[in-house]
């Protein structure tokens, strides 16, 4: 019997791309470039998430072509993004034979109650979380993978650090709780009481675990992978960046020798200007992305 | 015996719990000074264009070919099968160029298209549960090479002399039986 769109072979791609980068890309040549960087993936988009901060308005679905044209150009697997909750959306990339949907949000929520059905597709999901409770009920609702949401389109990583932070922190006190207090924490963390038990038992989340939102160094992408992140999502960080190609090369070497500063030294050398950064004060309540979804 | 673990990208994690599993020892291989204290060396899962341009950042290609050369057995699961063979279709990727064999990437297709099914494989006396994903298989094999197993009609699994590769995982499962299968080629050698 052959099954597909099982998800052991959802979660089995997320562990393919542990200790790789995966990069925002908005056409063809980028994609080639971040291809040739040597890119786990990359995530199509229309906008990268600076552009579309700057640009205001609703963001939805990248057009299917700009998608089909990178998806034919490029070998590694190709991402892209729906709003949160618009599983239409989703159902058009899983058509499109798109390999990895992030139900994301930096698009504009399309459902501000309801994430995704995920175990309805046979595409897997990776979703944004800011905290253990919220990576729970996403992989409750069938996310294959796990990214901390951070900031995007900043260049700033300190969101990105406290989210990484606080489900690292929150996994540890699971470990360390006596067993019959579980339960309350399952209700604390209003997280489904199964999957508390499997973070404890493994220490850590039970799928593959990215860190994203205003990676733009490699020193900042060596950061989140010393805090336990599997892996990191580029976005704005990039092609924002005065000199893509080096910068997404020097990345991706950080990523793997994210424990040797001697490497990082090394790798961080004459890459340009980095993208220009936002401090997080600057932003008002209602620009901040990480706070959509729940 | 210690068994390397080529850990630029990639699936690492459950190649290491497997060995540690069969009671055998995993190390981490991330440099060239690593693959000094190895036996037998296991390339992962992962992608097979980074895992290639990682090793020539760090320079070890050369010194891992001098390796399986000599003798020293190698394991590649997927993108691991990738990096061994001699050539991949419509592709100039870096690879080690050890396997006689000619691999397709992506034969079976996108992500959608993965897939899990309970495959014969020539010695083992129960089918074995595999999991491919985003899975190549082996195009042409060289006279010298056996085709240990396959599926619809294509090869997924063949060894040739000291040198190991299955197309799909068998490091997301719980059966052991390949890893000790690889673990018995090591010890012989």
């Amino acid at each position: 019997m052959v099954k597909k769109g099982t998800y052991r072979v959802k979660t089995g791609l997320a562990e393919m791309l542990k200790g790789g980068v995966i990069m925002d890309v908005t056409n063809l040549e980028q994609a080639k470039i971040a291809e040739d960087a040597g890119a786990v993936s990359v995530m199509a988009l229309e906008r990268v998430p600076a552009d579309i901060r700057a640009a205001g308005g609703v963001a939805r679905m990248a057009d299917p072509a700009i998608i089909e044209e990178i998806m034919n150009g490029v070998t590694i697997p190709v991402m892209a993004k729906v709003r949160i909750g618009h599983f239409v959306e989703a159902q058009i990339l899983e058509a499109l034979g798109v390999d990895f949907i992030d139900e994301s949000e930096v698009l504009t929520p399309a459902d501000e109650e309801h994430h995704i059905n995920k175990w309805d597709f046979k595409v897997p999901f990776v979703c944004g979380c800011r905290n253990l409770g919220e990576a729970l009920r996403r992989i409750g609702e069938g996310a294959a993978m796990i990214r901390t949401k951070g900031e995007a389109g900043t260049g700033n990583v300190v969101e990105a650090v406290r989210h990484m932070r606080a489900v690292m922190d929150e996994i540890r006190r699971l470990q360390n709780m006596p067993e019959e207090e579980l339960m309350t924490a399952a209700k604390n963390l209003q997280a489904p009481y199964e999957l508390i038990l499997e973070c404890r038992r493994l220490g850590r989340l039970p799928v593959v675990n990215f860190a994203a939102g205003g990676i733009a160094t490699p020193a900042d992408a060596a950061l989140m992978m010393q805090l336990g992140a599997d892996g990191v999502f580029v976005g704005s960080g990039i092609f924002k960046s005065e000199n893509p190609p080096a910068r997404a090369r020097a990345i991706v070497e950080a990523v793997t020798h994210y424990d040797d500063p001697d490497v990082l030294a090394r790798v961080s050398k004459k890459l340009g200007e980095a993208m220009p950064g936002l401090e997080i004060s600057q932003i008002s309540a209602e620009q901040m992305l990480q706070t959509r979804g729940w | 015996m210690k068994i390397g673990v080529l850990s630029l990208q990639g699936d690492v994690r459950e190649h290491l719990l497997m060995l540690e599993r069969i009671g055998s020892q995993g190390i981490i291989v991330k440099k060239k000074k690593d693959l000094n204290s190895i036996d037998a060396l296991i390339i992962p899962g992962g992608e097979s264009t980074t895992i290639g341009q990682l090793m020539e950042k760090e320079r070890l290609i050369e010194p891992i070919r001098k390796l399986a050369q000599e003798g020293m057995p190698m394991y590649g699961t997927c993108a691991g099968l990738i990096v061994l063979a001699k050539k991949v279709s419509e592709s100039n990727q870096p690879l080690l160029n050890l396997m006689d064999i000619e691999v397709r990437r992506n034969a079976f297709g996108r992500q959608r298209e993965s897939f899990e099914a309970d495959i014969e494989i020539k010695g083992f006396k129960t089918p074995f549960h595999a999991v491919f994903i985003r899975a190549p298989w082996i195009e042409k094999a060289n006279a010298k090479v056996d085709i240990l197993a396959e599926f619809n009609g294509k090869a997924v699994m063949a060894q040739e002399k000291n040198l190991l590769v299955t197309a799909f995982h068998p490091e997301l499962t719980d059966d052991t039986r390949i890893h000790r299968y690889f673990l018995e080629i090591v010890k012989r050698s």
